[in-house]
C-alpha cells in the first residue's frame, strides 16, 4: 500500500489540519514509511480472534441521574479564546 | 545535611520532617534552589512558582504542627505537565496549551495534595506525550543529566531528569507505550507503570485512553511504593477506574526472594539489544539468582508485533482525543481565518508540532471509511494475541525481566529524522501497555560512556506489590539506584 498526495490532503481535511505543500510532501514520505512498517500486521492469522478494545475487561458503570457538579462556568470560560454572555464565540456558521 | 537530603529516600525525608530536623518550607527551598541553579542546563522544569510552592509547604508544616502525620506529609514533588493543576500553567509540552492555566486538579494531583505533598513545579515532556526522546516538546528538549548531549528519553523526560539531577525527590509520570520506563532507564532511576485502571486518568490530558496510565518515578522501589499508595484508588470520574480493595503496595517489600520465578522472554534477549545493555541486565539476573530467585525461559511469540500494533491503536485513539483542541473552549486559536473550518484547521496547524500532526493523520487514516477493518480491527486482534501470550507466560513465572530499552541514552538528533527508528526505542515496553500489565524500570548498572542501564520488570495483572518486592530486594543488595551525576552534587 502506498499513499499519494491527494490522499494526504483528504486525511488532513478530515483531521482539520492545514498542511503546507512542503509539509504534505514530507508527511507523504513519512506516512508511507510508517505504513510500510505497520504492513507486517497483515501477515498474521487472526481468524476467530476477538478484538481487544481495552486493557481490562470491565463494563461501563452506571450512576444515578443526579446533579453532582457545581456550576463553574466562569472558571472554565476564563481559559477560552473568546466568550460572551456565557457563550463560546465562533465564526458565523449559518448565514 | 543538604547533600544527605537530596539523596535521601522519601522515608528518610518523612522521618526528618517528623523529628523536626527540617521543615517542609526548608525542604522545598532546598529543591527550589537546586532547580534555579541546575535547570537552565537541564530544562526539566517548564513552570516554577516559588511563592505557590512555599505557601503549600507552609501549609504542610501547619498541618504537621496541628498533629497530622503521614508518610508523605510535607515532602516535595513535581508533576509532569500532562496533569491538570489548578492555578498552574498546564501545557502538555505543546504550543496548543501555552496559555492554559488549569481550572481544576487532576485526581492524581488532588490525592497527592491530600497526602500533604508540596508541588515544586511542572516538568517538561514530549508534546502530548508523543515521543521517546523529549525532542518533540515545544519548550525545548530536556537534557540527560548524565550527559547533556544525550536525550533523557520520553515522554516523561522532564520527570526522569528531575530525579536524576536531584531537582525533586519524587515526580509523577505517565506511560502509554513506555513513557515512564524508558526515560527511567535512560536517566538511571526507578519508575513504575501500574496495571491499567489502578490510577485515575481524570485530569490527565488524554493521549491513547485504552493505554494511558499514570505512575510514580523516584530513586527507589520503596519510594515508588509509597507514592503509589497515595496515587492509586477508585475514582468515579474515570470511567475505566477499577473498583478494588485498597492495597498497601509496600506490604511485601521486605519478603525474601527465595522461590521467586523470573520469566525471561526469548524475544527480549534477541539480537536487538546492545551488548552493554545485555551485560548489565545479565549481571542483574545473576544477582537475582544469588538472592534466591530462579529464572525460567518463556516465550512471548507475538511481542514483535507490539510496536506496529501500537502505532495503529495509539494514533487512532489520539486522533479522536485530540479533536477536542479546536480553538473554541481552550488553547490556541489562530489570529486570522475565513470561516469555522478554516479556524479549526489553522488553529490546529499552528498549535500542534510535527510528531503530533503525524500521529493525528495516521489515526485519522486508520479509522477512515474502508480502512478500519484492515488496520484498527486487525491491530486490536493482535493486541489480544499479545495479551494472551502474557497470560500463558505467567502460568510458569511470577515476574518477567528483561531490558527496558535496547540501548543507553542516544544523542540528540540521532533518531529524530526517522520516526520508525524512534518508535523502535520502545520495543520492550509497548507490549505491557497493550496487555494492561504493570511494569517498572530500575537502574542495574552502566553501559557505554558510563550511561545508565535499566532493568525492566513486568508483573502479572495487579502484581505491583510482588514486582516492587523484587525491585526493592535487588536495591537492598546493590547501589546503582543511589548513584547520581557527579557534577550536579
Amino acid at each position: 500500500m502506498s499513499l499519494n498526495l491527494e490522499e494526504i490532503g483528504r486525511i488532513a481535511k478530515l483531521a482539520r489540519l492545514e498542511l503546507s505543500p512542503a509539509e504534505a510532501e514530507n508527511t507523504l514520505t513519512q506516512l508511507n514509511n510508517i505504513f510500510g512498517f505497520i504492513e507486517q500486521l497483515q501477515a498474521v492469522n487472526t481468524d476467530g480472534i476477538e478484538p481487544m478494545a481495552h486493557a481490562v475487561d470491565v463494563v461501563q458503570r452506571l450512576r444515578p441521574d443526579a446533579v453532582t457538579e457545581s456550576d463553574r462556568r466562569a472558571a472554565f470560560q476564563a481559559v477560552a479564546p473568546e466568550t460572551e454572555a456565557g457563550l463560546y464565540l465562533v465564526p458565523k456558521v449559518i448565514e | 545535611m543538604s547533600t544527605n537530603l537530596i539523596n535521601a529516600s522519601l522515608k528518610e525525608l518523612s522521618t526528618a520532617l517528623a523529628e523536626k530536623k527540617v521543615s517542609s518550607v526548608e525542604l522545598a527551598s532546598l529543591f527550589l534552589d537546586r532547580i534555579e541553579k541546575f535547570n537552565p542546563a537541564i530544562n526539566a522544569f517548564v513552570t516554577v512558582d516559588r511563592a505557590k510552592t512555599l505557601a503549600q509547604a507552609a501549609e504542610a508544616d501547619a498541618r504537621r504542627a496541628g498533629g497530622e502525620i503521614g508518610p508523605l506529609l510535607g515532602v516535595p514533588l513535581a508533576h509532569k505537565d500532562i496533569f491538570c493543576t489548578e492555578g498552574w500553567l498546564t501545557t502538555c509540552g505543546s504550543k496548543m496549551l501555552n496559555n492554559f492555566v488549569s481550572p481544576y486538579d487532576a485526581t492524581v494531583v488532588t490525592k497527592l495534595k491530600q497526602a500533604g505533598m508540596v508541588t515544586l513545579g511542572k516538568v517538561n515532556m514530549d508534546e502530548f506525550a508523543m515521543g521517546s526522546s523529549n525532542e518533540t516538546s515545544h519548550y525545548g528538549p530536556v537534557k540527560n543529566p548524565w550527559d547533556t548531549n544525550r536525550v533523557p528519553g520520553g515522554s516523561s523526560g522532564g520527570s526522569a531528569a528531575s530525579i536524576a539531577a536531584r531537582l525533586a525527590p519524587a515526580v509523577t509520570g505517565t506511560d502509554t507505550g513506555g513513557s515512564i520506563r524508558q526515560p527511567a532507564s535512560l536517566c538511571g532511576l526507578t519508575g513504575l507503570k501500574p496495571t491499567y485502571g489502578v490510577v485515575s486518568r481524570y485530569g490527565m490530558i488524554a493521549f491513547a485512553s485504552s493505554l494511558d496510565q499514570a505512575g510514580p518515578m523516584a530513586k527507589s522501589a520503596e519510594d515508588c511504593a509509597l507514592l503509589l499508595n497515595a496515587m492509586a484508588g477508585f475514582d468515579e470520574r474515570d470511567s475505566t477506574s477499577l473498583q478494588r480493595e485498597t492495597e498497601d503496595y509496600a506490604r511485601d517489600l521486605n519478603k525474601p526472594l527465595t522461590g521467586l520465578r523470573i520469566g525471561l522472554p526469548t524475544e527480549f534477549f534477541g539480537p536487538g539489544m546492545d551488548d552493554d545493555v545485555r551485560a548489565a541486565v545479565e549481571a542483574a539476573l545473576d544477582q537475582y539468582r544469588k538472592l534466591g530467585a530462579t529464572t525460567v525461559e518463556i516465550s512471548l511469540p507475538n511481542s514483535g508485533l507490539s510496536v506496529p500494533a501500537y502505532y495503529v491503536i495509539a494514533p487512532a485513539e489520539a486522533s479522536s482525543n485530540l479533536s477536542r483542541f479546536d480553538g473554541v473552549r481552550y488553547g490556541h486559536r489562530a489570529a486570522e481565518y475565513t470561516d469555522l473550518n478554516d479556524m479549526y484547521a489553522k488553529s490546529r496547524a499552528q498549535g500542534f508540532g510535527a510528531e503530533v500532526k503525524r500521529r493525528i493523520l495516521i489515526g485519522t487514516y486508520v479509522l477512515s471509511h474502508g480502512y478500519y477493518d484492515a488496520y484498527y480491527l486487525k491491530a486490536q486482534k493482535i493486541r489480544r494475541l499479545i495479551a494472551n501470550d502474557f497470560a500463558e507466560a505467567f502460568k510458569v513465572c511470577d515476574v518477567i525481566a528483561g531490558p527496558a530499552s535496547p540501548s543507553v541514552a542516544f544523542k540528540f538528533g540521532e533518531k529524530s529524522a526517522d520516526p520508525v527508528q524512534m518508535y523502535l526505542s520502545d520495543i520492550y515496553t509497548i507490549s505491557t501497555n497493550l496487555a494492561g500489565l504493570p511494569g517498572m524500570s530500575l537502574p542495574c548498572g552502566f553501559g557505554k560512556d558510563e550511561m545508565p542501564v535499566g532493568l525492566q520488570l513486568i508483573g502479572n495483572w495487579f502484581g505491583e506489590a510482588k514486582m516492587l518486592n523484587a525491585a526493592h530486594q535487588y536495591q537492598q543488595a546493590t547501589d546503582w539506584h543511589l548513584r547520581m551525576p557527579a557534577d550536579l552534587a
